[in-house]
């Protein structure tokens, strides 16, 4: 009889030998004259245990790791097949891993467990029941249950996204398009490429929802050129999904059209931004547009556009399946659903963490990610990518919240949060989200332009001890004309984490 | 992608690649990527044909390419190796990855070995910010890149296998 084990074709746990330990398994496999079934599975996102190994049991799958490919004969001799509990390796059954159990996944409930190409393993797992349901309705009603969720863009700027679908219902015009971004360039996050590699008909789902709601035939997913595993994946999940029908000019048989195609990008944190990316789709540099006019009214070649982050899209499948209410039973205030969390950094169990709205950053910090990997104390921790705060000790209790961490001047944006230990030098920091800044800056408008350029320098002579205390009281100055000058919020953002080093570790500027 | 295998470019190619994909609703960038992926750039002869074939100008053309990191008027090495310097490698170690990197290398970012070997890149996340310090050689990710781990893999890419008839 044959086993089956499951082994992640994913980016972290290839680049943590994955490729090397399934093939170690299929040559022990091999030389003993068992048969073995190897399924290359998504990751479950939990990274300090890639490769991540499971052996399906009467029991249940069970899991290893993290699996070294010198690991592999042993695991043989000592009953893998069997699913036999051998320490350290052995984590027990997956499902009971106190990370994974202690999450609620609703976006994420498929990942790791399917083979992410496999329909058939999709449509067992719940897949194309939105879908379903959304064919079946109204426009109108699409998006009334979208807005009753609550969602909010999980992109950064947490916009009510039934709203946004409401405008573009509502605008008349020949052509609308569904624009995906995916180009997450984030440091410290990695859920869009999760759903893309390890999920990638929840998108593809979503993205087809989107088009029946506002009568929208083309979606385009933009997806950053960084992520090659990514685009193989999603690339081939969109042939095979057009081959099924669920894709195309009449998806299910139900005479409604929506096609769907992957743009790759060219390595520009700018077209993270809405317009920018626009631009970009329209083979343009990636140059911020002035709003309005608003995307969902002129958006893609002047066109009706909803733009919408993988997240906000990967939400929509479960909302139109389960209902509104069901999503937003979870969450407080006015943050529903669940936030997909990604421990990144210095941090010793880091990963994907799906969490109702509310937890506590410390919370999240401590009991999922232990600690930090290099296990000195954690000094900082920046949450929502590049262009938001240090967070210091005394805000690690605050609940992770849109409005809680906007009232101290902080942002959830993507869910990013990356922790460092206590050997960081929070000046370097500082410095790193100007240069950042002027690396990524589109050059639309100045004081984003030519203010990231001088801000690196003023933070140069502040650390060089040059004229310190008229160079601090300059660098305030120019973050204010930044944070209230600039087009966009690559430059009305890159002060505050600038900021966050100034008002709480004001010590690194003094040495 | 960041392949190894790069192709001599010629005008007729720069056409085939134009053509096949000019019918595309904002076709430039498409273009631009097919070209690299080939010839492993975009040659600056290729840019007036690009102009011609989409009716724009030449200006237009060489605006996009030169705002995008990701597309380069010069052949690179035989590999390319990009090191993440976002704030989750960081916070691993990646700034004394990127020096011993350096170091070793005897480049800086930008730059390629003497030999033609090894193009040094510097990328803004790879999405791996669990598992840093990261770095993508082609079209693979590592992970927990050490420098000793950094040595080896520039020893993989360098020595040649040699065929013993």
């Amino acid at each position: 009889m044959s086993v089956t084990i499951f082994v992640p074709r994913e980016t972290t746990a290839l680049a943590l030998g994955a490729d090397e330990v399934a093939a170690r398994i299929q040559g022990e496999a091999a030389a003993r004259g068992v048969e073995v079934e190897l399924v290359r599975n998504g990751s479950r996102g939990l990274f300090w245990l890639e490769p991540l190994v499971e052996v399906e049991t009467a029991a249940g799958r069970i899991a290893y790791g993290p699996v070294e490919p010198g690991d592999v004969a042993g695991l043989f001799d000592a009953g893998l097949l069997e699913g036999s509990n051998m320490p350290p390796l052995c984590q027990g059954p997956t499902e009971s891993i106190p990370y994974l159990q202690a999450q609620q996944r609703l976006t994420f409930s498929r990942i790791g467990v399917t083979d992410p190409l496999s329909i058939d393993d999709y449509y067992a797992h719940d897949g194309f029941r939105g879908l379903r349901r959304a064919l079946g309705r109204e426009p109108q009603a699409i998006v009334d249950e979208v807005k009753a969720s609550g969602l909010r863009g999980r992109g950064g700027a947490a916009f009510p996204t039934g709203i946004k679908w409401q405008t573009v219902l509502g605008a008349p015009a020949e052509q609308k398009y569904i624009v995906c971004n995916a180009d997450e360039g984030d440091s410290g996050t990695f859920a869009d490429r999760l759903v893309m590699e390890c999920d990638p008909y929840l998108l593809i789902e979503g993205m087809t929802i989107a088009g029946l709601a506002v009568g929208a035939t083309q979606g385009y997913v933009y997806l950053r050129s960084e992520y090659p595993l990514a685009h193989e994946i999603f690339n081939e999940a969109i042939a095979r999904a057009e081959a099924a029908g669920y894709l195309g000019a009449d998806i299910l048989g139900s005479g409604r059209r929506f096609d769907l195609e992957v743009r790759l990008g060219a390595g520009a944190y700018i077209c993270g931004e809405e317009t920018s990316l626009l631009e970009s789709l329209e083979g343009k540099r990636g140059m911020v547009r002035f709003k309005p006019p608003l995307p969902a009214l002129e958006g893609l070649f002047g066109q009706p556009t909803v733009v919408n982050n993988v997240l906000s899209l990967a939400a929509v499948p479960f909302i139109l399946s389960r209902g509104a209410t069901a999503y937003a039973d979870y969450g407080m205030g006015r943050s529903r659903g669940t936030l997909a969390l990604q421990l990144a950094g210095n941090v010793k169990r880091g990963g994907l963490v799906e969490l109702a709205f509310g937890t506590s950053l410390r919370e999240l910090m401590e009991d999922f990610g232990g600690g930090t990997a290099s296990e000195r104390p954690l000094r900082a921790v920046q949450v929502g990518g590049p262009l938001c705060a240090y967070l210091p000790e005394s805000q690690w209790d605050l609940p992770l919240d849109y409005e809680a961490f906007a009232e101290v001047g902080a942002g959830v944006g993507h869910g990013g949060v990356v922790m460092f230990d206590d050997t960081v030098d929070m000046a370097e920091q500082a410095r790193f989200a100007m240069e950042f800044c002027s690396v990524e800056s589109c050059g639309k408008c100045t004081p984003c332009r030519i203010g990231a350029v001088r801000g690196v320098e003023v933070i140069d002579r502040i650390r060089a001890g040059d004229n310190r205390e008229a160079n601090l009281v300059l660098l305030g100055d120019l973050c204010e004309t930044m944070v209230d000058g600039s087009l966009c919020a690559m430059g009305g953002m890159t002060p505050f984490p600038v900021q966050s080093v100034m008002k709480h570790f004001p010590d690194d500027l003094q040495r | 992608m960041l392949n190894s295998t790069f192709q001599p470019w010629t005008p007729q190619l720069v056409r085939d690649e134009i053509d096949a994909l000019k019918h595309k609703p904002g076709a430039l960038l498409p273009i631009l990527h097919a070209i690299q992926d080939r010839c492993g750039h975009v040659p600056h002869e290729a840019v007036p044909i690009i102009a011609e074939s989409l009716q724009l100008t030449r200006a237009e053309v060489h605006g996009v390419i030169s705002f995008y990191h990701h597309f380069r008027t010069a052949p690179p090495g035989r590999h390319v190796l990009q090191i993440c310097r976002a704030e989750a490698c960081q916070a691993r170690g990646s700034r004394a990855l990127e020096m011993h990197a350096r170091e070793v290398l005897g480049i800086d970012y930008h730059q390629t070995t003497a030999d033609r070997e090894i193009t040094l890149e510097p990328v803004y996340c790879l999405g791996n910010c669990a598992c840093g310090p990261s770095l993508r050689i082609g079209d693979s990710i590592h992970g927990r890149v050490s420098p000793e781990k950094f040595d080896r893999l520039v020893d993989e890419m360098t020595t040649q296998v040699l065929e013993v008839s």
